[in-house]
């Protein structure tokens, strides 16, 4: 691949971050659901206090096994978002004002059917009237090229938190 | 308002829930005397395992020791007070404080104290200075226990005619007792007064409509619409219990000829899994089979879900406004891996922070203690008078047991809480003087 078309690779890809953030924040919830593939992997660790030399073995949960934060698939996904969608999932009832903030875009592996990316996100939440949370951390993301478009085939959040510091996830990362 | 708690009258001040004056008291008079959950014995299986856990707002560390002995012990250097462990859980044969390199074994005992000879000497007996031991521990089923006061009852006195409820969240599906692992725990915060997710436990059936998106979607293990667990009591009686101690709940009592429900429709060998257990445990157990648990709270604040999905819950107490919620995951240890991934995904859609159900509560729990707060909201009581005066079942086994919804059993709660608040002894926080309970022999 080209420098260029490195280039405008990236280009794109960030282009559908932000199209993805759009979505989010703008509350379209079902056409952001088109964007995941129907094999889509949503995982968020828990992250544990660990001595150091352990952190690769020990500071994440894993993928696959035991209790996560997330590790889901789009049926899961798709649940939660008809649920915001009844108007009495009380938790996001009202719903809550969300801004995602995608940046550290780099394009960490690309082959000819998918791309792996590396970003951080901040996503701010403000509910009701005094509740705020900021969940920052690290994300990787798989997109696999859909015509003109992409589809997020897996998404794995490092949330920079041990014990976490808000009363619910109930916000799309 | 003469009596914050009027357990009489079904009427409850709302200073228990907000003032900090019942917080200071709940944690002198309450939390250093009630038995806390601190963990289970398949987080430390071999010696020198530790899981740092809390009591209330204390944090502790559970251990087994180099001779395999279960220890908890306050996580305070007894020197200068540093956390001498701020590791979450591992393996280790010494506790090295940080601040002035004080160590402690495995059980416990000031070992290494730096310069001992030349500072010490003389003055500093060590034996006198091992971290700060519980003054009683239980393990019952794996499930690790302790209390403060080293006067305290036995475990199983204590928790009385609960066990029953109790050995169902503990004990395998197919009625083995014990047998179960912890396969994961979410820790979080929120702000909220403990005792709002007590309640919620005791068999608060009635909050059930703040739960109606969860129901409409439909994401219980059948995935059936109008469904967030599969119903395995629509032929059961449902009860919701109070017993002597304060413990609470609501649980289903089958229909002795019961059939197995399917439940996880969705997956083929999970409900292979439970067919199996329902029928092995039927036979295993007979008539106590019929003893379907669902939720429930051990007094004070470790709230269990006895079936699905299957898990204890401690309600740490971190100020008067502001709970950490501790959930401990179980399945059985020795389950098909396919059932245990299963089980895994619907408790974390279920519960916790991220669960498409208890994200519900956390709401209200939060509003409810937010709008309590104000001077004027504090001259009005909250309401306890659900089925006031109505009968109880005497042939549904102990406690206090209605066969509908009913204010009874967080009445109860309060009683006992009254009773820790005043200082009484462990017959009347027992609750002797109410109904008898059954001798334990532990």
């Amino acid at each position: 691949m080209s420098t260029i078309e490195r280039l405008l690779l990236k280009q794109e890809i960030e282009d559908f971050l932000y199209l993805e953030a759009d979505l989010l924040d703008g509350r379209k919830f079902r056409d952001w659901l088109d964007l995941l593939a129907e094999d889509l992997v949503y995982f968020m660790p828990i992250r544990r206090n660990v001595k150091f030399g352990q952190h690769d073995e020990k500071e994440n949960t894993r993928q696959g096994e035991g209790i996560s934060w997330f590790d889901e698939d789009k049926w899961t996904l798709t649940k939660r978002v008809e649920q915001v969608l009844t108007g009495v999932h009380y938790a996001e009832e009202p719903l809550s004002r969300v801004t995602h903030m995608v940046s550290n875009i780099r394009l960490l592996d690309v082959t000819p059917t998918e791309v792996t990316v590396g970003c951080r996100f901040l996503v701010y939440q403000n509910r009701v009237e005094y509740e705020n949370y900021t969940f920052i951390g690290r994300r990787t993301d798989v997109l696999r090229r859909n015509g003109e478009s992409w589809l997020i085939a897996k998404r794995e959040l490092i949330l920079e938190q041990n014990v976490l510091l808000a009363k619910n996830l109930s916000i799309f990362f | 308002m003469t009596n914050p708690i009027d357990t009489e009258r079904g009427l409850i001040s709302r200073e228990i829930f907000v003032s900090p004056e019942y917080h200071r008291a709940e944690l002198e008079k309450l939390y250093t005397r009630a038995w806390l959950f601190v963990g289970h014995e398949s987080q430390i299986p071999n010696p020198g395992d530790f899981f740092v856990s809390r009591m209330a707002e204390e944090s502790v560390i559970l251990c087994r020791d180099a001779r395999g002995e279960i220890r908890i012990f306050l996580n305070s250097c007894r020197h200068r007070g540093m956390k001498v462990c701020r590791y979450e859980q591992g393996n280790t044969s010494l506790f090295v404080c940080p601040y002035h390199s004080w160590s402690y074994t495995t059980d416990g005992k000031l070992q290494g104290v730096p310069l001992y000879r030349s500072l010490y000497e003389g003055t500093l007996n060590r034996d006198e200075w091992s971290l700060v031991p519980v003054g009683r521990l239980a393990n019952y089923k794996g499930s690790i226990w302790a209390t403060w006061d080293e006067t305290a009852p036995d475990f199983l006195a204590y928790l009385g005619d609960a066990v029953d409820h109790l050995d169902q969240v503990l004990d395998c599906r197919d009625g083995r007792p014990g047998g179960a692992e912890v396969i994961g725990v979410h820790k979080w915060v929120f702000p909220s007064n403990w005792k709002l997710a007590a309640e919620n436990f005791l068999g608060d059936s009635y909050h059930n409509p703040s739960h109606r998106s969860v129901d409409m979607i439909g994401m219980s293990g059948s995935a059936q619409p109008g469904q967030r667990r599969d119903n395995e009591y629509t032929n059961a009686q449902r009860v919701w219990i109070g017993f002597p101690a304060g413990h609470g709940l609501t649980a289903g009592i089958a229909h002795p000829d019961l059939e197995y429900t399917p439940t996880y429709a969705q997956y083929p060998e999970v409900d292979e899994y439970f067919r199996y257990c329902f029928y092995e445990r039927k036979r295993r157990l007979g008539e106590k089979a019929r003893n379907l648990a669902l939720v429930g709270n051990i007094f004070p604040n470790t709230s269990y879900h006895g079936r699905q999905p299957r898990s204890l819950c401690v309600w740490h107490p971190s100020g008067p406004d502001k709970v950490e919620g501790w959930r401990f995951f179980l399945v059985d240890a020795d389950a098909p891996a396919a059932v245990k991934d299963v089980l895994r995904h619907y408790y974390m859609r279920y519960s916790g922070p991220a669960g498409m159900t208890e994200q519900d509560d956390m709401e209200n729990w939060l509003y409810a203690s937010k709008a309590s707060s104000g001077t004027i909201a504090r001259r009005y009581p909250f309401n306890y008078q659900m089925a006031m005066g109505k009968p109880n079942a005497a042939n549904l086994g102990p406690g206090l047991v209605a066969t509908q919804m009913t204010d009874q059993t967080p009445r109860n709660f309060y009683r006992t809480y009254a009773r820790y608040l005043n200082g009484d002894g462990w017959d009347s926080l027992l609750g002797r003087d109410l109904q008898p309970i059954r001798r334990a022999a532990e």
